[in-house]
């Protein structure tokens, strides 16, 4: 069998899970449950430096850039020069020019205002930045951001932090289907198995970051979800069996005595 | 001395003092952090040239966990 490989604009990575660093006690905790989840991605935000405090801790002194891939988002904008603006000081930063496009249209349900984002995507393609783009699970629009030269889409499961899983199964497979760049669910995803139902249903990749940081012991909940995007994806690749409406035995009915 | 405002604090600085100064007395490692200079992005190799004036708005990120 040909090696299963995870490719997003030219990059390889060994993990198909990608894990947010956000919502965590402290940066150990962080550090400690990107290594248990055996992401190679991760996602970072960008803000102001604390200039009060010259002791704060940095989260670059915890995650090595060098030897885990930042995936700069625009987490908290609102508008596409929002967007821009952050997600241009990430590409000075240190020449990030993959990056994770968010942007959001409502503070209550954090849904992505899809009018902005298909702005900023035409700009950033221009710019020669890899985007991939967090988006609704609106096949159309998934469409739209591929033909205008999107890295990966990032459908949504859910609300971002709701943790209520996938909730329109239908549209994420007509997404998979007809994509031709990696679909990888973003947002939403409350524990393993949905996780795992993401993987099985075809998604190239999931982003985790809640259902991590917010289990009682996010250690584990990293281990556990390492596994279940690892299980998902090998019971798609395997291809399941058929359902039936009625038993079929297990045991040969051949010989029965 | 010139009074500017750096990530939306006012605060007074010397004459004379240059971005990479700035970074300086913030003990800041310029390969973690971006500088907007009045809304234009400065690249790094440009901090030692600029030299800070009175009412410049400075905006100094970095990276921080986030999902």
């Amino acid at each position: 069998m040909k090696k299963d490989k995870f490719k997003i604009a030219n990059q390889i990575l060994e993990s198909r899970l990608i894990v947010g660093t956000g919502k965590y006690k402290n940066f150990k905790e962080t550090a400690m449950a990107v290594k248990a989840s055996g992401a190679s991605m991760v996602t970072v935000a960008v803000r102001r430096v604390n200039i009060t405090d010259k002791k704060k801790p940095l989260l670059m002194d915890y995650l090595d850039p060098r030897k885990i891939k930042y995936l700069p988002n625009t987490a908290g904008c609102f508008s596409s020069s929002e967007a821009l603006r952050t997600l241009r000081l990430a590409r000075e930063m240190g020449g990030w020019k993959t990056v994770k496009l968010e942007v959001l249209g409502d503070k209550k349900t954090l849904l992505p205002d899809m009018i902005e984002t298909i702005k900023s995507t035409k700009v950033l393609v221009k710019e020669g930045f890899k985007v991939l783009v967090y988006c609704t699970d609106d096949p159309l629009l998934a469409k739209r951001l591929e033909d205008l030269g999107a890295s990966a889409i990032m459908p949504l499961a859910s609300p971002i932090g709701s943790g209520l899983g996938i909730q329109n199964k239908i549209n994420i497979s007509l997404i998979i289907k007809q994509s031709k760049v990696p679909v990888i669910i973003d947002a939403g995803i409350g524990t393993a198995s949905d996780a795992t139902i993401a993987m099985e249903m075809g998604c190239d990749g999931v982003l985790i970051n809640s259902a991590i940081a917010k289990a009682k012991n996010p250690i584990l909940m990293a281990q556990s979800f390492k596994n279940a995007v690892i299980s998902g994806r090998q019971s798609y690749l395997s291809g399941r069996m058929k359902k039936n409406f009625f038993g079929s035995p297990s045991s040969p009915i051949k010989g029965i005595i | 001395m010139a009074k500017i405002q750096l990530n939306g604090k006012k605060i007074t600085i010397n004459q004379k003092v240059s971005l990479f100064d700035l970074l300086k007395k913030y003990k800041l490692d310029k390969k973690k952090v971006a500088i907007e200079l009045n809304g234009s992005i400065i690249s790094k190799s440009r901090y030692k040239k600029k030299l800070i004036k009175n009412d410049d708005k400075i905006e100094i990120v970095h990276f921080i966990g986030g999902g």
